[in-house]
């Protein structure tokens, strides 16, 4: 039934089907480029010639990122509503929903389950701008809670790929909790010990920058990826000046101290690797009287040291 | 907008006008004057009624941003004793737009936050209009912790148009400061409670609003974006802002009704402006009876029961995976 439940479909095949751009030739937005549309693929969509990353579906990061047909998509069933009836100048916020689906009712801004990344097991989201500017709403809240609780039951790290706009306006005030919502379950997740990667593609903005995607305990961003709180515009209007070359770019973010490393697409799949072995490994090994420091901390504990029920000691 | 008038009070405003005269002339002797003001003053009472029972979105948000109406600090005034401000994130600045501080309420420690807006130009650029940068929201969290370490309640006064979209902000990490504060006041071990008293200005409101109890006074408004903002993103103009006002449903009683606040405090006759000290009895009564009743719970119950109340929110329709 869904999208690309379980090892049927090669990915590659799946993430065809959408929102890469048609066409043999493509041409680079960044540099003009017409490039090959099958050499952008093998090159994980970088323009060749200026590096440029091109923005992509959900799919092609599972492609890019996971070990061939781990991907097994959970929280598919929670489906979008239209819940303040909501209808702007340009119609019903149902049936934009509707046509954002193209006949897939399970498909939303993020796809959430299993995976493993070079033979480790790891609970996924990953957010879609192409579906309603990557926007949060209730469904999207929902998924990545859901995927964060997940990976705190099972006690495998949690990782993220954030693109999106912001908060859902057309879900009004449900969209704003659901950055309570997240981080809510991201301090239940941190409480137990157990790791969250955030990775920031272009762009990662508004009610999601401002919740979990600048929560992570690592922050990876694509090279040149949009990355604050307000948008460009809403800032060149509000302070009526041009915004300085680079400002709010990966680089930019790096520089001011948000964001742990700027890493291209071709060398995001490696750099996860080698952060999963460490933190999982970390987490075999741990001792529980190493567990605690201060002691808000300790005291928010939930398995004190030398309680032998500790998963920690299983 | 004279004397702080809004445009659809308009009905009002010579009636008040009467009565004032009428008052300024009148001595306990003239009879006739007195029966004279007596009814101007029924009809005047009616005639608020009528206007202020059938408030559209638009003059709710209008009333919100009354310049005259109530800001946190006139309220930590008139609820607290022994306020002492604490400023500074310790990082960077300090932020003005947003009060922190310790107090007490009826005799108790408590910490205080709330967004700081001002009332003429001058005190309002001091203020940036009640828009905090980055270092606002951690001083905030600062206190808020400091609070938690000695088990004293946080109040915190919501009343922003947002957070500030500026270069400096951005290069402090305004998304992150936001993003930490929501999160650690998920997990705080005090009790929280939180009043929209104005605008709840999206994820700058947010960033100071995770309770255990949320209440909104009557013509306080709480959305996920601005009606201007949404106007101009999805009608194209800023000057649909009055039916964005409608659609985003963000009243107190939408609100109330999408079970994102816990109750409506009503608001004097005519706005929280026209009688400040009765609006502050009100939250002030409020605040007891949440203290007492959160007062019971043990900090591990009061944290579940507050990232559950968070973890409820939202509106989906779920079916079973295939
Ligand atoms: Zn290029």
């Amino acid at each position: 039934m869904s999208w690309f439940r379980k090892k049927v479909v090669p990915l590659s095949r799946v993430a065809r089907r959408r929102q890469t751009p048609d066409g043999v030739w493509v041409k680079c937005a960044s540099c003009a480029e017409i490039l090959y549309r099958q050499e952008l693929e093998r090159s994980l969509w970088v323009c060749a010639r200026c590096g440029a990353h091109f923005r992509i579906p959900a799919a092609e990061y599972l492609r890019i990122l996971c070990d061939p047909e781990s991907f097994e998509e959970l929280f598919d069933g929670i489906r979008t509503v239209d819940p303040l009836k909501f209808r702007d100048g340009r119609g019903k916020y149902s049936e934009k929903v509707a046509r954002a689906q193209g006949g897939q009712p399970s498909r939303e801004a993020v796809v959430t389950g299993r995976a493993r990344i070079e033979g480790i097991p790891i609970a996924l989201g990953v957010m879609d701008f192409s579906f309603l500017g990557g926007s949060m709403g209730s469904v999207v809240g929902e998924r990545v809670a859901r995927v964060t609780a997940l990976a705190r039951r099972e006690r495998c790290p949690l990782v993220i790929i954030s693109s999106s706009g912001g908060a859902r306006m057309h879900e009004g005030i449900l969209s704003l909790m659901q950055m309570a919502k997240t981080c809510a379950e991201l301090a239940r997740l941190q409480d137990a010990g157990v790791p969250y990667i955030s990775i920031l593609a272009d762009p990662t903005t508004g009610g999601v920058s401002a919740s979990f995607a600048t929560l992570g305990d690592v922050i990876l961003a694509e090279p040149n990826a949009l990355i604050g709180f307000a948008g460009p515009r809403v800032i060149r209007e509000t302070i009526g000046q041009e915004l300085p070359a680079g400002f709010q770019r990966a680089e930019f973010m790096l520089a001011h101290g948000f964001v742990d490393r700027v890493t291209p697409r071709g060398e995001m799949r490696a750099v996860l690797g080698t952060l999963l072995r460490y933190f999982t490994d970390s987490m075999a090994r741990r001792v529980p009287h190493r567990r605690t420091d201060s002691g808000a901390r300790a005291a928010r504990n939930p398995f004190p040291a030398g309680d032998s029920s500790s998963p920690v000691l299983d | 907008m004279q004397d702080g008038w809004l445009d659809f009070e308009a009905p009002l405003v010579e009636l008040e006008r009467r009565i004032d005269d009428l008052r300024s002339l009148a001595t306990s002797q003239d009879l006739q004057a007195e029966r004279e003001l007596e009814q101007l003053e029924r009809k005047a009472v009616g005639l608020r009624r009528r206007i202020f029972s059938g408030l559209s979105s638009w003059q709710r948000v209008q009333l919100a941003r009354h310049p005259r109406r109530p800001h946190t600090l006139d309220y930590i005034e008139h609820l607290f004793t022994d306020f002492v401000e604490l400023q500074g994130d310790r990082a960077f600045g300090q932020d003005a737009a947003l009060v922190a501080g310790l107090a007490r309420f009826q005799g108790r420690p408590v910490a205080v936050v709330g967004h700081q807006k001002g009332r003429s130009t001058r005190e309002n650029i001091a203020r940036n209009f009640g828009m905090p940068h980055p270092e606002g929201y951690r001083k905030a969290l600062r206190v808020m912790q400091l609070a938690e370490r000695f088990g004293n309640p946080i109040i915190a006064l919501v009343d922003t148009p947002g957070a500030y979209p500026g270069i400096g902000a951005e290069e402090r990490g305004q998304a992150e400061a936001i993003a930490r504060s929501v999160r650690e006041m998920s997990r705080l071990r005090v009790p929280i409670i939180v009043f929209v008293t104005g605008e709840g200005g999206s994820g700058g409101a947010l960033a100071i609003a995770v309770g255990d109890r949320v209440y909104m006074l009557a013509y306080a408004f709480y959305s996920v974006i601005s009606p201007e903002g949404c106007a101009s993103i999805l009608w194209n103009t800023r000057e649909k802002a009055v039916d964005a006002a409608e659609a985003l449903k963000f009243t107190a009683r939408d609100l109330e009704a999408l079970g994102v606040v816990d109750g409506v405090l009503p608001e004097p006759e005519g706005g929280a402006h026209r009688d400040p000290r009765t609006m502050a009895a009100t939250i002030s009564e409020t605040i007891a009876v949440s203290l007492a009743e959160l007062d019971r719970l043990a900090p591990d119950v009061l944290v579940r029961q507050r990232q559950e109340r968070f973890l409820a929110m939202g509106a989906y329709h779920e079916v079973d995976p295939a």
